[in-house]
């Protein structure tokens, strides 16, 4: 700890790897708060996992250099192999071994006695609901259970630092829902966390600042916020009882939002994009149409605030879409994307 | 295959975040194990992996018998009169080559794990670095004194009779697993090296088949054409067998015995540097 005075997890300057002729990671910048959760968020082949192998200490780096608490990820790797844990884009646990005999062996590789091992693995494997199958071979795991158990061997030492990699592709919703709530979980105790992801939908659930990569090179950085105000506000969507009142609530929310507004496929319904200029949140927006429409006797059944997705910031900052659709039963409006 | 589908199917107990929390509070950590100790506990990931696979065993036990009663008896009547009389000679010599050809499956095995997630994490923690390397090679001395007493038992009954007693055969055992022990780094090398499982098997059979046939295993060398005999009488392979054979019939075979200990070191020595650096960059 003595060189480290900055409160950053992480900090690289100029990452560079190359594979052949691909330069998977093309200069990466990252400045990582302690104790949050950041998310990387890019498509399959941004530059992801290469990024995290650096970091972690298992590739190392053409250019460029990174440090993990102060200590420099090449020269003291044994530094900072100590502070932190790595659930890899693929189970890293020994598929032939039972979940038992994975955690004690990674408790007796990380200094623990053989009760101690076998004692803290119990606790883990209770607290993940793996007692059942604990005297079972990980390879008859399911894709749930398997990242459990990884995310249990990453924390056997409580790290100060977890890298996961994508850890819910492939999984289904509950999973993924599941393994969100370990995530946060860990991450209230102090432990920084950086989450790679493909999914937009998961960097919007978890992460505080998130970095979008995209063909190995960081294209912007950011909280979530920010991120989303560079492709406005958000969007108010407003369904009116009666669908001959629609003209004039558009031309009503046109005037007082000077925004694009959006005639719905439902008769009843449209949708108007906030703009962020005057400096209102979208709340007060929102608050400010329902009153004109209300002085202009159009009659609100209801109505509901979307926030802009990341799916439509992708798109605005590398001008292509991600090529990968968010999972079913994301958090994100579905309908802003019509409006991108 | 049954269980897969039987635990897919089931519902997943809830994950606890209480005592999630509880166990994360703890930030202390143990001291940092000794190389002994991690070196030893990837010992026992290896003889976990024999115990859920036990298949693997075959080729310690019927290669091994096999190549025993197929040289005794094709060899045996036309080289020294009798199979009788043959295994006298050959079963210390049959013994080395049987050991020294199977080390080569650690190539593979380590080729096999490193295409899997779980390598990155041992590579991700803090401790001695050739400690897993270290193990899968203690494992496998298991698998060669399994190998050893399998032989000898087979060797014994079909009328071997060591006149070095338990003592000279113990002692024969031991600098053949020593030997096996700094050998096997060759084929951590290549099995991190090589991309394939088939390519390390097809590079090793081309090491291992000149290696240990060109030795005088079955037949002394002096019929042996003299380039041949140059290579034979220093291969490692000879000196080893000389050694063991002499151990088991009770002498002191100290040229030898130092011959095969020189080897050994220069092995170790040349290729596990070799080995480890490949580890660290992988």
């Amino acid at each position: 700890m003595s060189t480290h005075t900055s409160g950053l997890a992480i900090e690289t300057a100029g990452l560079v790897k190359t594979f052949g002729e691909t330069r998977a990671v093309d200069g990466v910048d990252l400045a990582v708060p302690a104790g949050t959760v950041y998310g990387v968020l890019g498509p399959n082949g941004a530059g992801k996992t290469t990024t995290v192998k650096m970091l972690a200490t298992l590739l190392r780096p053409d250019e460029g250099h990174a440090r993990v608490f102060g200590h420099d990820v090449v020269h003291e790797a044994d530094e900072v192999r100590g502070r932190v844990s790595l659930t890899g884009q693929y189970a890293s646990v020994d598929e032939d071994l039972t979940g038992t005999e994975n955690l004690v062996l990674l408790g007796r590789l990380l200094g623990h006695g053989k009760a101690a091992a076998r004692e803290r693995g119990d606790q883990l494997l209770a607290a993940f609901g793996l007692t059942e199958a604990a005297a079972k071979q990980v390879k008859h795991y399911s894709g749930g259970m398997r990242r459990r158990i990884d995310i249990a061997a990453s924390i056997l030492n409580t790290p100060d630092l977890l890298f996961l990699d994508e850890p819910t592709t492939g999984l289904d919703p509950r999973s993924r829902n599941q393994v969100w709530d370990i995530v946060r979980a860990v991450v209230a105790q102090g432990t920084t966390v950086l989450l790679t992801t493909q999914y937009l939908d998961e960097a919007d659930q978890l992460a505080s600042r998130i970095a979008v990569i995209d063909k190995g090179r960081v294209i912007a950085e950011g909280t979530k916020g920010e991120l989303k105000a560079s492709v406005g506000a958000g969007s108010v969507h407003l369904r009116l009882r009666d669908a001959e009142e629609r003209p004039e609530a558009e031309r009503v929310l046109r005037n007082l939002l000077v925004a694009e507004v959006q005639l719905e496929p439902d008769p009843v319904a449209l949708t108007a994009r906030l703009g962020t200029a005057a400096g209102d949140t979208a709340a007060d927006q929102a608050a400010k149409a329902l009153g004109e429409l209300a002085r202009a006797g159009i009659t609100v059944d209801s109505f509901s605030l979307g926030q802009p997705s990341l799916d439509e910031v992708f798109l605005a900052l590398t001008g292509h879409d991600t090529g990968q659709s968010t999972p079913p039963g994301s958090g994100t409006d579905a309908k802003d994307e019509v409006a991108a | 295959m049954s269980t897969a589908t039987g635990t897919e199917n089931k519902e997943l107990s809830p994950v606890s975040t209480e005592s999630l929390a509880a166990l994360l509070v703890t930030r202390e950590r143990p001291p940092r194990p000794s190389a002994l100790s991690t070196s030893l506990t990837f010992g026992w990931r290896a003889i976990l992996k024999i115990k859920h696979v036990p298949e693997q065993l075959f080729d310690v036990t019927a290669f091994p018998i096999m190549n025993l009663l197929m040289f005794t008896y094709l060899f045996g009547g036309a080289l020294a009169g009798s199979p009788g009389e043959y295994i006298q000679f050959v079963l210390p010599g049959i013994l080395v080559m049987s050991v020294v050809m199977i080390t080569m499956y650690t190539g593979v095995s380590v080729n096999i794990d490193i295409e899997k997630g779980v390598f990155d994490r041992i590579r991700s923690l803090p401790i001695w670095r050739p400690s897993a390397m270290v193990g899968y090679l203690l494992g496998d001395a298991l698998r060669y004194t399994i190998a050893s007493v399998v032989m000898l038992c087979v060797g014994l009954l079909l009328g071997y009779r060591p006149d070095g007693g338990f003592v000279g055969v113990v002692a024969g055992i031991a600098l053949l697993l020593l030997f096996s022990f700094a050998f096997s780094w060759i084929w951590t090398m290549f099995g991190l090296m090589l991309r394939t499982e088939k390519s390390v098997m097809s590079v090793s059979m081309m090491v291992i088949f000149p290696l240990t046939f060109l030795s005088n295993v079955f037949v002394d060398p002096k019929t042996m054409p003299g380039w041949l005999q140059a290579f034979v009488n220093n291969s490692p392979i000879t000196h080893l067998a000389s050694a063991v054979r002499g151990l088991m019939a009770g002498d002191w075979p100290g040229v030898e015995i130092a011959w095969t200990l020189g080897w050994a070191g220069l092995f170790l020595l040349v290729f596990g540097p070799v080995t480890m650096r490949l580890y660290n960059r992988k």
